[in-house]
């Protein structure tokens, strides 16, 4: 006879909370990052309509829809990077932890809201330089050595790169490249971390090893990912943000958007009926 | 590297043996029920169902958001979808102990019909099938539920000779058609019962080998 494996038999089963992303709602949760009202003009054309929408604290939101929807443009509002572009224009309000992002120096605040690219970008420096770089300018707490370790750990790096720390991160392949930059962005210890299609230029395998890091990075810091791959935005996010032509179409946890979307043109586009 | 959805599959399967286990405890109380002549254990039976129930559809809403969000290949696939088959299985389970506990209640009105040779032997064997269908999912053990497959005969042979039996009394005394053939009910239950823990070895099978082994009349070239 086979000893029974299973749990003791008791009616008042208990309920498992660790799956709590099905139930829980925008509304409930601590915001890092409030976005009211806001409307984007690159010049005279408008690309953003009122959006509206909060970004949870220690959570993955991502933003998905078609190309030329306006996602990475939202991702940019958020740090402010589209004043980089010329004529660019923003209405509206957004908060980080209560405050005006708009109000705030410019520099400081791309400190607390990192970002990384598309295309892996590290510097043409060795690999503890590029993690060194901010912590140099900004100032290190505790010896830099710990701090790049720290980092380099942090983006699931540290293994395959602590024998050859004063190689060039150019010597780097793609997806180790893009991991570097995600630990040169944590260095500086950010609140929130923005990700414009991070696995976009990346094969699957690294792309699995991304989505995984950012999964436990949101206990260090809130993320916002801008994925043209929705499968992608259902595997690793807690909340989906549907964009169409610039308008917000359907913010909701993932798990209800992908299986029981609210908006007949959020469920086109997820099924690939789109257009 | 371990993927985080290993976390949602492995709370899947947790929760299906939470429900395996009370499916289990059912028909253990069902038919003891009616072989201990014993009501309080009856209305336990009904009572315990609507936790069933419960899971049934916390499991069905699991299943359906891993599909959903996971783009599950393989061994990954066949497991959640066999899950979401054995969750049908073990809500049915629970059903027929319900019948069993209710038929119960009802064959506890009358003065027992002869004493139970056959029900009690039947019903060990059915409540071994379903723990070892439980446990082979729970280990991935092939075997045993090929251990599974080859009792489900038995018991069907059981349950012919309950009736045969049953039917012989009932014809000798018309006073004892009501319990008798509450009786044959039970046993029916039960062999139903048997039934769904060969689907659930079944689906083992299939998730382990990745082979479909119901139907074997089945051309699948």
């Amino acid at each position: 006879m086979h000893a029974s494996v299973r749990p003791a038999v008791s009616v008042n089963i208990p309920p498992i909370v660790t799956n709590a992303a099905t139930r829980e709602t925008a509304a409930a949760l601590a915001m890092r990052m409030t976005v009211s009202k806001v409307n984007f003009f690159y010049g005279t054309k408008q690309t953003l309509f009122d959006i509206n929408l909060g970004i949870a604290a220690n959570k993955v939101t991502a933003l998905i829809g078609p190309s030329g929807c306006g996602k990475s443009t939202l991702l940019r509002t958020l740090n402010r990077m589209y004043e980089t572009v010329r004529n660019a224009r923003l209405e509206g309000e957004i908060l980080l932890d209560g405050k005006s992002i708009l109000s705030q120096d410019v520099t400081a605040l791309r400190r607390c809201i990192g970002m990384v690219f598309q295309r892996p970008n590290p510097f043409p420096k060795s690999i503890f330089d590029n993690v060194a770089y901010g912590l140099r300018i900004n100032g290190s707490k505790v010896p830099l050595s710990e701090a790049v370790e720290k980092s380099l750990r942090r983006a699931a790096l540290w293994d395959e790169v602590k024998d050859h720390l004063h190689k060039s991160a150019y010597e780097l392949s793609g997806g180790q490249q893009q991991r570097l930059c995600i630990a040169r962005a944590l260095a500086v210890e950010p609140e929130v971390l923005l990700l414009d299609e991070p696995c976009s230029a990346l094969d699957p395998i690294s792309t699995a090893k991304i989505e995984e890091l950012l999964v436990q990075l949101k206990d260090l810091c809130t993320i916002v990912t801008v994925t043209h791959n929705m499968q992608q935005a259902a595997r690793m996010s807690d909340f989906t943000a549907f964009l169409l032509i610039g308008q917000l179409i359907e913010f909701n946890p993932t798990p209800q958007l992908f299986t029981t979307p609210g908006d007949p043109r959020t469920e086109a586009y997820i099924t690939g009926r789109f257009g | 590297m371990e993927r985080h959805f290993e976390k949602d599959l492995n709370e899947l399967k947790e929760r299906l043996l939470w429900m395996g286990s009370l499916a289990e405890r059912s028909v253990h109380q069902s038919v003891h029920a009616v072989l201990d002549s014993d009501e309080q254990l009856a209305k336990r039976v009904l009572e315990e169902e609507d936790a069933i129930n419960e899971l049934q559809i916390e499991i069905d809403d699991r299943v359906v958001q891993l599909l959903a969000l996971h783009q599950l290949m393989a061994t990954d696939l066949r497991f959640v979808l066999a899950i979401s088959r054995i969750n049908n299985d073990l809500e049915r389970i629970g059903d027929q102990a319900v019948n069993i506990a209710q038929g119960a209640q009802r064959i506890l009105r009358h003065p027992r019909v002869k004493p139970y040779v056959d029900l009690p032997r039947m019903s060990e064997l059915v409540e071994e099938m379903v723990r070892n269908a439980l446990n082979a999912v729970v280990r991935r053990d092939v075997d045993l539920a090929h251990k599974v497959l080859a009792t489900d005969d038995q018991v069907d042979h059981y349950r012919d000779q309950i009736f045969r039996e049953l039917l012989t009394y009932m014809m000798g005394d018309s006073s004892v058609v009501f319990p008798a053939f509450e009786l044959v009910l039970a046993a029916k239950n039960l062999e139903r019962i048997g039934d769904h823990a060969t689907n659930i070895a079944e689906d083992v099978i299939y998730i382990v080998q990745g082979r479909d082994v119901r139907h074997p009349t089945v051309d699948r070239r």
